[in-house]
């Protein structure tokens, strides 16, 4: 059970927020926070672990949002089942576009270029067919009902998507202590390498994306259920896809907590800014790629990276293995 | 369908659309082919390039055409400098860090962009802005005309410098071997830069050659550049003349899908193709094979 315990305690710490803060406000960062927090850690699946960088991570984030508002919109499909219906949904087209890009053997730049493609392609569709509402978007009816999947208290929406976030963490340490990590792992440090040892690369980075769109979509989901209201800028746009890949960069790309951790100090860093010069269109992004530069340039490793070297100056502190 | 009498006129403006593209296009592959990375912050240098040049004309009334003189070389020690002093040392030589920071350049442009002009959508007025000749069996409009000559004018620019001069010897050395070229004495981080000084450049100036007949706003340059994404992958990564022929195709396919899908569907056309192509040969039609 190594390493399950932090998981636990931070969940417990967090889970133990609403009943000391009540501000609503403060409620809502967190849960828009955990929002991102879960996109990204979808991302780090692939990106972190198996060094895929997708430029995309739309695609699954809106597939899920739009395929949980148009069923419950749509076709009176109940909100629980419509939220297991849209992880589905954005699993499978992350598992089509990686059997189309793994397959034709894209990596690096290309890969990247093409996941920014389909997003795109996938906005585009969404801004002019009928069933996604076109330009107009989806509305989901409000019914602050836990049957329907809302409530009419922050903290429980908070307590969702924390036990949502508990989840993936638990299925990124489980990927992490796997073999079939080891292999991601693998294909991340030396594609090639890991070939001609007999992992089979195609099935490793496919699986991968999978597991990253479900849990990417899951997070898409729940914005849907929370905002209550979808559009193709919302769902497919490229801020979405720009977050959730810089939310582990930042954290820490490839550690259980470097999502969590990034999307914390990225969203702070926002919030600070829009604190000090006001509320201005475009200032949070501003914020965000000037630190997205800053960490590659001097905490390769991120956040998390940066805390584990620090602790081996404190008294007591051992010496961690250097993890990329 | 449709005579030739709006066929015609269609595949020219397709072609003349084209050309422009295959210059954004042309800066692109310049920089894939020496530094081997996809430059993200392509598009939002090129919306920055269109401020500059709607602000060379309301400032200082230049008009673009003359502004391209001044615009170019500010932006070539632009992208030097990006280069040299930011993404280069950023990125301590990892591929994929060097993708990111060219993201993370791509937001901090775009949207230092948006603070200061706020999402406003503007525009220039010339007097030759909607001036055309008729060329006998059709009608050709004189800035995509001026256009179309400039990119072949700057295509054949870029060759002299590639073929003619030791900085472009020494680009195509970098491009071929990097290591040996190192040994041989060649500064590879200044060439690097160099390189992107040049694709930057090559942005500045269909900029200026856009400005007359387009309009300007923060993300402009993203909608171009997703063109260009699929014109190199098209032509292939690092061919130029790749880029220019993917270019023209490109222009004419949009051109055409626009008249038969209408607007918003042509756009998917040409998404479709950079697809098909990345999934099918993604080494482009030109290119060689990896």
């Amino acid at each position: 059970m190594k390493g399950l315990t932090p998981i636990f305690l931070v969940v417990a710490v967090l889970a133990a927020v609403p009943l000391v803060v009540q501000s609503n406000t403060a409620l809502n960062f967190l849960v828009v926070t955990l929002l991102i927090a879960l996109a990204g850690q979808g991302w780090n699946i692939l990106g972190g672990y198996g060094g895929q960088y997708s430029f995309g991570h739309a695609a699954f984030f809106g597939t899920g949002a739009y395929v949980t508002a148009i069923l419950q919109v749509r076709y009176g499909v109940n909100a629980w089942p419509g939220f297991a219906a849209g992880i589905a949904a954005g699993a499978l087209v992350g598992a089509v576009i990686g059997a189309l890009t793994f397959r034709a053997g894209l990596r690096g730049s290309y890969f990247a270029l093409v996941t920014l493609a389909f997003a795109e392609v996938l906005r585009i569709v969404a801004s002019v067919t009928p069933i996604t509402g076109a330009g107009v978007g989806t509305l989901i009816k409000l019914d602050l009902r836990a049957s329907a999947l809302q409530f009419d208290s922050r903290a429980v929406f908070y307590w969702v998507i924390l036990a949502l976030m508990a989840v993936s963490l638990l299925v990124a340490h489980a990927v992490e202590r796997s073999r079939f990590g080891a292999w991601l792992i693998a294909v991340r440090e030396n594609e090639d390498a890991a070939r001609a040892l007999g992992v089979d690369t195609f099935k490793v980075k496919l699986g991968a994306m999978t597991i990253s769109a479900a849990i990417t979509a899951a997070s898409g989901c729940f914005y849907a259920q929370y905002f209550l209201f979808v559009d193709s800028g919302i769902a497919y746009g490229t801020r979405m896809s720009i977050e959730a890949l810089l939310t582990p960069i930042i954290g820490g790309a490839g550690t259980v907590f470097g999502p969590l951790v990034g999307a914390l100090a990225v969203k702070a860093l926002g919030e600070g800014a829009t604190y000090i010069a006001g509320d201005a269109p475009g200032l949070n992004l501003i914020v965000y790629g000037c630190v997205l530069v800053l960490v590659i340039a001097f905490a390769p490793r991120g956040l998390v990276g940066v805390f584990s070297g620090l602790r081996r100056y404190l008294p007591g502190g051992r010496r961690e293995v250097a993890h990329g | 369908m449709f005579s030739s009498v709006i066929l015609i006129p269609a595949v020219l403006n397709g072609l003349m659309t084209g050309a422009v593209y295959a210059l954004v296009a042309l800066g692109l592959t310049l920089i894939y082919g020496v530094l081997h990375i996809i430059n993200f912050a392509h598009g939002a240098l090129l919306s920055a390039a269109m401020f500059a040049a709607f602000f060379a004309f309301r400032l200082l009334g230049l008009d673009p055409y003359v502004a391209a003189f001044l615009i170019a070389p500010l932006f070539f020690a632009l992208g030097y400098g990006l280069q040299r002093f930011i993404i280069g040392p950023a990125s301590h030589g990892d591929d994929r860090n060097m993708l990111l920071v060219t993201l993370g350049l791509a937001v901090v442009i775009e949207n230092a962009l948006l603070y200061a002009f706020r999402a406003d959508t503007r525009t220039i007025d010339l007097p030759y802005a909607f001036e055309t000749i008729n060329v006998g069996f059709t009608f050709l409009a004189i800035p995509r005309l001026v256009g179309f000559a400039a990119v072949f004018v700057v295509a054949l620019a870029l060759w002299a410098i590639m073929n003619l001069t030791d900085t472009g010897k020494a680009i195509r050395a970098v491009a071929k071997e990097r290591l040996g070229a190192q040994l041989s004495g060649i500064d590879v981080a200044h060439i690097y830069a160099m390189t992107f000084g040049l694709g930057t450049a090559c942005v500045a100036i269909a900029a200026c050659l856009l400005m007359p007949t387009f309009y300007v706003n923060p993300t402009v340059g993203n909608a171009f550049v997703l063109v260009a994404f699929t014109i190199v992958v098209l032509g292939g990564m690092g061919s130029v003349p790749g880029a220019l022929i993917g270019g023209l195709v490109v222009g004419v396919v949009e051109s055409l899908s626009g008249l038969f899908l209408g607007e918003s569907l042509g756009q998917i056309g040409i998404f479709l193709i950079f697809i098909a192509v990345l999934l099918v040969r993604p080494t482009g039609l030109f290119g060689a094979k990896a």
